[in-house]
């Protein structure tokens, strides 16, 4: 087991969401849009070095700017 | 007794589809978050009473993160429960994420009805849901729909009057998750499909590099087709109807007022070499229509066509994905794309759909972006028709210097507005092929809106205009302003009535530099100045109502300052 950020992924690697540290407003964004502690992801792309992710969460696709992406720790296999 | 309907959803679930359905009133909708900005409202039959349906904007939860969502939230609790409806529209493709606010409106004890929306979708999606397990278990009606043909809203119409609060307990957000998933469980089940070319294309559209070639190539596809099709509606149709038919009539008019007269000069406009010149006589009946309906409507048709198409496609949340890291750099994030090429139709549109940036800089940033650095297609469809007689080359130049001075302005902005401009994060909808229905509502409804705005103020504009002209009244204002004009731009004194004009239309403004002999270069930096110097009255009036009257004045005095620093360094450059 691994912790790393949504950036650090590779492309189409899966890793569950461990940790999320971000203020109440956006953690609350997060949570609504189906980003929570324990839930599965797979990383879809990024752009650049200091560009957006895309990520797959359940059937949505959503895009997350680095800053956020960075936010958001996932534990890999 | 029910008084309203509300509906609610995600965003991009198609809210504003079924809103067109139940009301039979027209509203613009697209493939990407956030197309509603403003509230909508229409009428219902129920029975034989009628009662108001408001379309909020789309919300991911009760707890809002937007301008917009704060005010879908705050007008669901401004009516007494027993005296509401709530419809709340669920995107059959993706019902777990959905099902997010589904809960949370069932714990406010909402009288509640679920439209399982775009069943057609989730069928090719290979999804397929067991409606009434799900009724069952939420305990409110559940109806599957599909909006853009219509099938179920029926069968909702009836079940309006079984919307019900259910006793539900408060719920943490996790509990919510854990709740979500074991019904998920019980009413959905998948079928495994083969990666299909839209998954390719999706897919490829967000990578670094496949993403950019296709960003490109889509957006050179787009402005051709623009052109191609503007330029065929003026040849072919315009042009012919003007001086085939219209022509003659007006000559004969002519010759009844006199030359001479004044009627004569306000409806017709001076005759050019003993004829009437639409683009050079400059009167009520010749120039003024001759403008809107033969210059610009064609490229309004042709740019909305595009747009709608790309919308309905959902090309543009993947565009601004690809230009999140540029936007960071002027202070906003990627989404902001969107807002701007929308103020390339019109800036009125375009400042507001900055209601779904959350930060007031962000917001103050790109209205001002858009109404200093984005010109308007009424004004391009101008300058096409003004410099693009010379060469491509002027045309291009515009382009060229506008986003010159938008990246520098950015950037400035970025360094000295206060306050915070949040991150991305966003939905990006899968592509769909667009449904000809809805785009041609929707390109119906633009024109519609346009001919609406810009027609009295054009007849206003040319009426003024003359009115000044013939009373000499033009001269006490260019004397003022002439020493500017000429010193720092290079301009002659008449080109002054052209800039006054801008304020009214810029289309217009555009027009009346037609009949002056101006050079090349005068004319590419008066089209500059006339882009960069916002608001045409609408731009000025909505970017009051968005932003109040501090920001306002703000952009005006930035407008000021890079409208002349901008006109005199072209003015030099270009010797």
């Amino acid at each position: 087991m691994k912790k790393i950020s949504l950036r650090q992924m590779k492309e189409k690697q899966k890793g569950v969401i461990c940790d999320i540290s971000a203020g109440m407003r956006l953690q609350n964004k997060f949570m609504s849009m189906g980003i929570y502690h324990g839930r599965e992801i797979t990383k879809i792309s990024s752009i650049g070095l200091r560009g957006p992710v895309a990520i797959k969460v359940g059937r949505s696709v959503l895009v997350l700017g680095h800053g956020v992406a960075n936010k958001v720790m996932v534990e890999i296999q | 007794m029910i008084k309203k309907i509300f509906l609610i959803g995600n965003p991009n679930v198609g809210k504003s589809v079924v809103f067109s359905r139940l009301t039979g009133v027209r509203v613009i909708s697209s493939n990407y978050a956030g197309t509603t900005v403003e509230i909508m409202r229409g009428f219902l039959k129920l029975g034989d009473r009628e009662i108001e349906v408001v379309d909020l904007p789309g919300t991911y939860s009760l707890e809002p993160a937007s301008k917009s969502e704060e005010v879908a939230v705050s007008l669901l609790n401004e009516y007494p429960k027993d005296e509401i409806v709530v419809i709340n529209i669920v995107d059959s493709t993706n019902l777990e994420r959905n099902l997010y606010l589904t809960l949370q409106l069932l714990e406010a004890g909402l009288p509640l009805v679920v439209s399982l929306n775009m069943c057609d979708e989730a069928k090719h999606h290979g999804v397929s849901l067991e409606v009434d397990k799900l009724e069952k278990i939420l305990g409110v009606p559940v109806i599957s729909t599909c909006a853009i043909t219509g099938s179920g809203i029926k069968l909702l119409l009836e079940r309006i009057h079984e919307a019900k609060p259910v006793l539900r307990d408060k719920f943490s957000h996790r509990q919510r998750w854990q709740d979500i998933g074991a019904i998920i469980e019980q009413v959905q089940s998948l079928t495994h499909r083969h990666h299909t070319l839209r998954e390719i294309l999706e897919d490829a559209s967000v990578r670094p590099f496949s993403g950019a070639l296709i960003a490109i190539g889509v957006l050179f596809v787009s402005f051709q087709v623009v052109r191609f099709i503007g330029e065929n509606l003026i040849s072919r149709i315009a042009d012919p109807v003007f001086l085939n038919f219209y022509q003659p009539l007006l000559a004969k008019f002519s010759s009844f007022l006199g030359n001479e007269s004044f009627m004569h000069h306000l409806l017709i406009g001076d005759l050019i070499n003993g004829r009437i010149d639409f683009k050079q006589s400059l009167g009520l009946l010749t120039t003024a229509p001759y403008i809107e309906f033969a210059m610009v409507l064609p490229y309004i048709i042709s740019f909305y066509f595009v747009l709608g198409l790309l919308e309905d496609i959902g090309f543009l949340p993947r565009l601004a994905m690809l230009m999140d890291n540029l936007l960071h750099h002027l202070g906003l994030h990627g989404f902001a794309i969107i807002p701007v090429l929308l103020g390339f139709g019109c800036n009125v549109p375009g400042i507001l759909a900055t209601r779904n940036l959350e930060s007031r800089r962000e917001r103050f940033i790109a209205a001002t972006l858009i109404s200093i650095g984005v010109p308007c297609v009424a004004l391009q469809a101008m300058i096409f028709g003004l410099l693009g007689r010379f060469s491509g080359f002027y045309v291009f130049g515009v382009y060229l210097v506008l986003l010159v001075v938008w990246l520098v302005l950015g950037i400035i902005l970025n360094h000295t507005a206060k306050g915070y401009s949040p991150e991305f994060l966003v939905e990006i909808p899968p592509y769909r092929l667009p449904s000809l229905a809805p785009l041609w509502h929707k390109l119906f409804l633009r024109i519609k809106g346009f001919l609406i705005e810009a027609a009295p103020l054009v007849l206003l504009g040319v009426l003024l205009v003359n009115v000044l002209l013939y009373f000499k009244l033009f001269d006490f204002f260019t004397g003022i302003f002439a020493p500017v004009v000429k010193g720092l731009f290079g301009l002659p004194k008449e080109a002054i009535v052209s800039l006054v004009m801008g304020l009214f239309r810029k289309d217009v403004a555009v027009g009346m530099l037609m009949p002056l002999a101006l050079t090349v270069k005068q004319l590419f930096i008066t089209s500059v100045l006339l882009a960069i110097s916002f608001p045409c009255l609408a731009t000025f009036f909505v970017f009051f109502k968005e932003l109040g009257l501090k920001d306002l004045i703000k952009a005006s005095l930035i407008m000021l300052a890079v409208g002349l620093v901008t006109g005199s360094l072209l003015n030099f450059a270009m010797r």
